[in-house]
C-alpha cells in the first residue's frame, strides 16, 4: 500500500511538472499567442491544394487514357480546361512566391 | 497495488480533464503555452493509465484474488495467456483497455502532427473529451481496482473465451473501435478551428485506414472464433453485438471511399464531416452493446450500470458533433459539382449511398427490440430474414459496383469506352452464370448472382492490373507508384474472396443430423462418417469426451475427426458444459466437413450433427490478403511525403 501511495504520488508529481513545462520554461514570453493561419496563408493553401487536385487530374486523365478507359475524343475535350485550371492556380501562386522570395532578399 | 492503480487512474482522470478545460480555453483564446501545457497532460495521461493497466495484469498474472476483477474472471487452474486476456474478458477491464489504446493513439496522433499547433489545438480537447468520459466511468461508475476479502480461488473464464483467437479478437476489435476516435477528434478539430481544407485529411487518412483494418480483422478473427468454438455451425449470426462491430466498419467503409472523392474533386466536404461523425458514433455505441448488458447475446455476458451514461455520451457526441456541423455548413461547401452521372466518381457515391443504406437498416435492426422494450415493454426481434434480405438487397449491387467502379473513368465516360472496358468482364459473368446454371448450382438465386457477380469484379480487378502494368511497363512500379489505389484494389480482391466464401457455405451448404450407436454410419454430401469410439480424459480445467469419427469418401479414409464436449467444473455462473466441435479442411473444394456432438447419452448414442460447408476457407484466407491491401494502400509514399510536406511547411504554423 505504502509503495504504491509512494509510486503514485512520484508519478503525480511528474506529471505536473510535464503539464507545467511550457510555462517553466519560458516565464515571461516575448509572445503567447498561439498562431494561426492568416487570411493569405489560407488562401495559399486553397491555391496549393486546388493546384495538387488538378495535377492530380490530370494524372488520371492521362492514366485513364492510356488504359483505354477515356477515348481520344473524351481526352482532347477534357485535357484543356484542366491544364487551364493548373496553370492558373500555379499562376495564383506565383505572384505570392515572387513577394516571399523578394521579402527574402530585402531581409539580408 | 489496487491503490497504485486506482490513483494511476485518478491521475489520468485529472490529466485529460484538464487536457479539456485548459485545451478549450487556449484553443478559444489563442494562448500557446497553455495550449502545449494540455497537450502534455494528455500526454503524460497515457503513461499513468498504462501504469494502471500495468497493475491490473500484474493482479491477473499473479492471481491476486484480493482484487474483485481477478477473482471474479479467472481462476488459479486457468493457463497465464487467458489469465491475462482476462483483462478485456469483462466490463472493467474492457473500459480500461479503451482508455489504454484511446490515451496511447491520442498521444501519439498529437506528437506526430505537433507541428500543426492550430488545428492540434482543438484536437486536444475533443481527444480529452472522449478520455474523460472512460476515465471517469473507471474512476466512479466501473472500476478494475475493486478489492476485497480474497476468496480461496477465483470464479474461472466463461469456457467459450478460453481460445486462442480470444486473446487478438478483442484488442484488435478494441484497436479499430478507439482508432476511429482520432479521424473524428481531427475532423472536429478542423471545424472548430475553421481549417477545413485538406489538412485534416492528410493527418488522419492512415490512421482511418489502420482503425478499418483492425477493425475489419477483428470482425474476422471474431468470425472464425465463433466457427471454432461455439460449435452451432456457422460464423455470423447477426448477433447485435456482431453487427455492433460491423455497422461503424461499414461507415469507415463510406468513409475511405468518400475521401478520396474529396481530396481528388473537393466535392463531399460536408458528407465526409458525417460519416466521420457516424463512424465515431457507431463505434461508441458498439461498446456500449457489448459493455451496457441492454441486449441478451453471447457477448453481453455482463449486466451494468453503464447503460445510462454511455447513452448520455452517444446523445452528447452526436448533439455535439450535428451542432458543429451545422454551425460550420458555409464552410462546407463543395464548389464543384458532379460532371457525369457515369464517372468514377459517380460510382462512388452510389457505393456510398448503399453502405450507409445497408448500415442504417443493421442499426433499425439492432435497435427497434430495444425501442419495442423501452416504449411498449414487448420482447421483439430482428432475425436472420431481416438481415439477409437487406444484405443480399445491398450487398449484391455493392459487390458489382466494385467491379463496376475501376473500369470507369473519372469525371465522365462515354457509352464507346464503357463498351470497350465491359467487354471482358461481363463476358467473365455470362459464361460463369451460365455453367453454374448447367451445374446444377442455381437452387439459390443469391448464390448464382454473387458468383456471377464475383466473375464480373475478378476480371475487372484483374484486367486493371494488366492495363496498369502495359501502361507502365512494370507491376512493381504501377503498385509502387499507385499504392493507395491498387492497395484498395487488393482489398478488393479480399473483399470479393470474403463474398465467394459466404456465398458458397451458406447457400450451397449441406446438413445432416443423425442418432448413431457405435459402429453406424452417416452419409453427407458424398462423405460417409462412421462414428467408431467414445472417450474421456481429465484436461487442465476440463474433462473432454470426444466422439471418434472416421470421415471416408468413395470408399477411401480422409480423415478421422474427434467432436465432443468439455465439462467446466469451475466456471462464472457454475459448472458448464461446452460443445467442441472437430473440422476437416478440404483442400479440394475449399471447403470444411464440420462436426458437432450435440448430444452424447449415457449408453454412447451420438446425435452428430455434420455440415459441409464449400468454399468457406476462403473467407479465412481473405483475412490475409485483406491485411496485404490495406499495407500496401497505408505504405508511406515518398514522392506524396514530400509533396504534402512542401504544401503545409509554410502553412504550418510554428510555435
Amino acid at each position: 500500500m505504502t509503495l504504491g501511495l509512494v509510486v503514485g504520488g512520484v508519478l503525480a508529481v511528474l506529471a505536473v511538472l510535464y503539464v507545467a513545462r511550457p510555462f517553466l520554461r519560458e516565464p515571461a514570453p516575448a509572445s503567447d499567442v498561439l498562431d494561426e493561419p492568416g487570411e493569405l496563408e489560407r488562401r495559399r493553401l486553397e491555391l496549393v491544394e486546388e493546384r495538387d487536385r488538378a495535377l492530380l487530374a490530370l494524372k488520371e486523365l492521362e492514366f485513364d487514357h492510356r488504359t483505354g478507359k477515356t477515348t481520344d475524343a473524351d481526352y482532347r475535350e477534357l485535357v484543356g480546361p484542366l491544364r487551364r485550371r493548373a496553370a492558373d492556380a500555379l499562376q495564383a501562386l506565383e505572384p505570392r512566391a515572387e513577394a516571399r522570395h523578394e521579402r527574402i532578399r530585402s531581409s539580408r | 497495488m489496487a491503490g497504485l492503480g486506482r490513483a494511476a487512474l485518478l491521475l489520468s482522470l485529472g490529466l485529460v480533464a484538464y487536457a479539456l478545460v485548459a485545451g478549450s480555453y487556449a484553443a478559444w483564446r489563442r494562448r500557446r503555452r497553455l495550449a502545449l501545457s494540455a497537450q502534455n497532460a494528455l500526454l503524460a495521461s497515457f503513461v499513468s493509465t498504462l501504469v494502471a493497466a500495468a497493475v491490473l495484469w500484474s493482479a491477473l498474472a499473479r492471481r491476486d484474488f484480493s482484487f474483485v476483477y481477478v477473482s471474479e474472471h479467472i481462476n488459479r487452474s486457468l493457463p497465464l495467456g487467458y489469465a491475462l486476456s482476462a483483462f478485456w474478458g469483462g466490463q472493467e477491464g474492457s473500459l480500461l483497455l479503451w482508455l489504454m489504446i484511446l490515451s496511447g493513439y491520442a498521444a501519439l496522433a498529437v506528437w506526430l502532427n505537433r507541428r500543426t499547433r492550430d488545428l492540434i489545438a482543438w484536437v486536444v480537447p475533443v481527444l480529452a473529451g472522449v478520455a474523460f468520459f472512460f476515465a471517469f466511468m473507471l474512476c466512479f461508475v466501473s472500476s478494475p481496482f475493486k478489492t476485497a476479502p480474497a476468496p480461496a480461488d477465483g470464479a474461472g473464464m466463461v469456457p467459450s473465451l478460453q481460445n486462442p483467437y480470444m486473446l487478438a479478437h478483442p484488442p484488435l476489435l478494441y484497436l479499430g473501435y478507439v482508432g476511429l476516435t482520432i479521424p473524428f477528434a481531427f475532423a472536429m478539430g478542423a471545424l472548430l478551428s475553421r481549417r477545413t481544407d485538406e489538412r485534416w485529411i492528410v493527418a488522419t487518412r492512415r490512421w482511418t485506414l489502420a482503425a478499418w483494418t483492425f477493425l475489419g480483422v477483428g470482425q474476422l478473427l471474431g468470425a472464425h472464433w465463433a466457427y471454432v468454438e461455439i460449435g452451432w455451425g456457422g460464423y455470423y449470426a447477426w448477433d447485435p453485438v456482431e453487427n455492433a462491430a460491423f455497422m461503424p466498419w461499414l461507415a469507415a467503409t463510406a468513409f475511405l471511399h468518400s475521401v478520396m472523392i474529396q481530396e481528388k474533386r473537393g466535392m463531399l466536404k460536408l458528407w465526409n464531416m458525417i460519416l466521420v461523425a457516424l463512424a465515431f458514433c457507431l463505434s461508441i455505441f458498439g461498446t456500449f452493446l457489448t459493455r451496457s448488458g441492454v441486449i441478451n447475446s453471447i457477448h453481453s455476458f455482463s449486466q451494468s450500470p453503464l447503460g445510462g451514461w454511455f447513452l448520455g455520451f452517444i446523445v452528447l457526441v452526436t448533439a455535439f458533433s450535428v451542432t458543429l456541423i451545422y454551425v460550420r455548413l458555409p464552410l462546407l461547401r463543395a464548389r464543384t459539382k458532379l460532371e457525369s452521372l457515369v464517372s468514377r466518381e459517380a460510382a462512388f457515391l452510389y457505393n456510398n449511398l448503399l453502405l450507409v443504406a445497408f448500415c442504417l437498416t443493421i442499426l433499425w435492426g439492432v435497435v427497434y427490440p430495444l425501442l419495442t422494450e423501452a416504449l411498449r415493454g414487448e420482447t421483439r426481434s430482428v432475425s436472420k430474414p431481416y438481415y439477409n434480405f437487406f444484405l443480399h438487397s445491398f450487398g449484391l449491387p455493392l459487390l458489382l459496383l466494385m467491379g463496376i467502379g475501376p473500369l470507369v473513368a473519372w469525371r465522365r465516360a462515354s457509352l464507346r469506352s464503357l463498351g470497350r472496358m465491359f467487354v471482358l468482364p461481363l463476358a467473365a459473368a455470362v459464361v460463369t452464370g451460365v455453367a453454374l446454371i448447367a451445374l446444377g448450382f442455381d437452387s439459390s438465386i443469391p448464390g448464382l448472382l454473387a458468383y456471377t457477380f464475383s466473375a464480373f469484379v475478378a476480371a475487372s480487378i484483374a484486367l486493371e492490373f494488366w492495363r496498369g502494368t502495359r501502361a507502365t511497363g512494370s507491376l512493381v512500379r504501377l503498385v509502387a507508384r499507385n499504392r493507395r489505389r491498387y492497395g484498395g484494389y487488393l482489398v478488393h480482391a479480399a473483399v470479393l474472396l470474403f463474398a465467394i466464401g459466404v456465398a458458397g457455405s451458406s447457400a450451397y451448404q449441406t446438413v445432416r443430423e443423425r442418432g448413431l450407436q457405435r459402429g453406424q454410419s452417416m452419409t453427407v454430401a458424398g462423405y460417409t462418417l462412421t462414428y467408431e469410439q467414445l472417450a474421456a480424459r481429465q484436461e487442465a480445467n476440463a474433462l473432454a469426451t470426444r466422439a471418434t469419427i472416421d470421415v471416408s469418401r468413395g470408399g477411401s479414409h480422409v480423415t478421422t475427426l474427434y467432436p465432443g464436449k468439455n465439462d467446466y467444473p469451475v466456471a462464472p455462473g457454475g459448472p458448464t458444459t461446452s460443445n467442441e466441435v472437430s473440422i476437416y479442411h478440404d483442400p479440394r473444394n475449399l471447403g470444411d466437413v464440420f462436426l458437432i456432438a450435440d448430444q452424447i447419452d449415457k449408453g454412447g448414442t451420438l446425435y452428430l450433427k455434420a455440415l459441409v460447408k464449400p468454399l468457406v476457407n476462403l473467407i479465412w484466407a481473405a483475412g490475409f490478403l485483406f491485411v496485404f491491401g490495406s499495407l500496401v494502400a497505408m505504405w508511406p509514399d515518398a514522392v506524396e511525403q514530400r509533396r504534402l510536406a512542401e504544401r503545409y511547411a509554410a502553412g504550418a504554423v510554428a510555435a
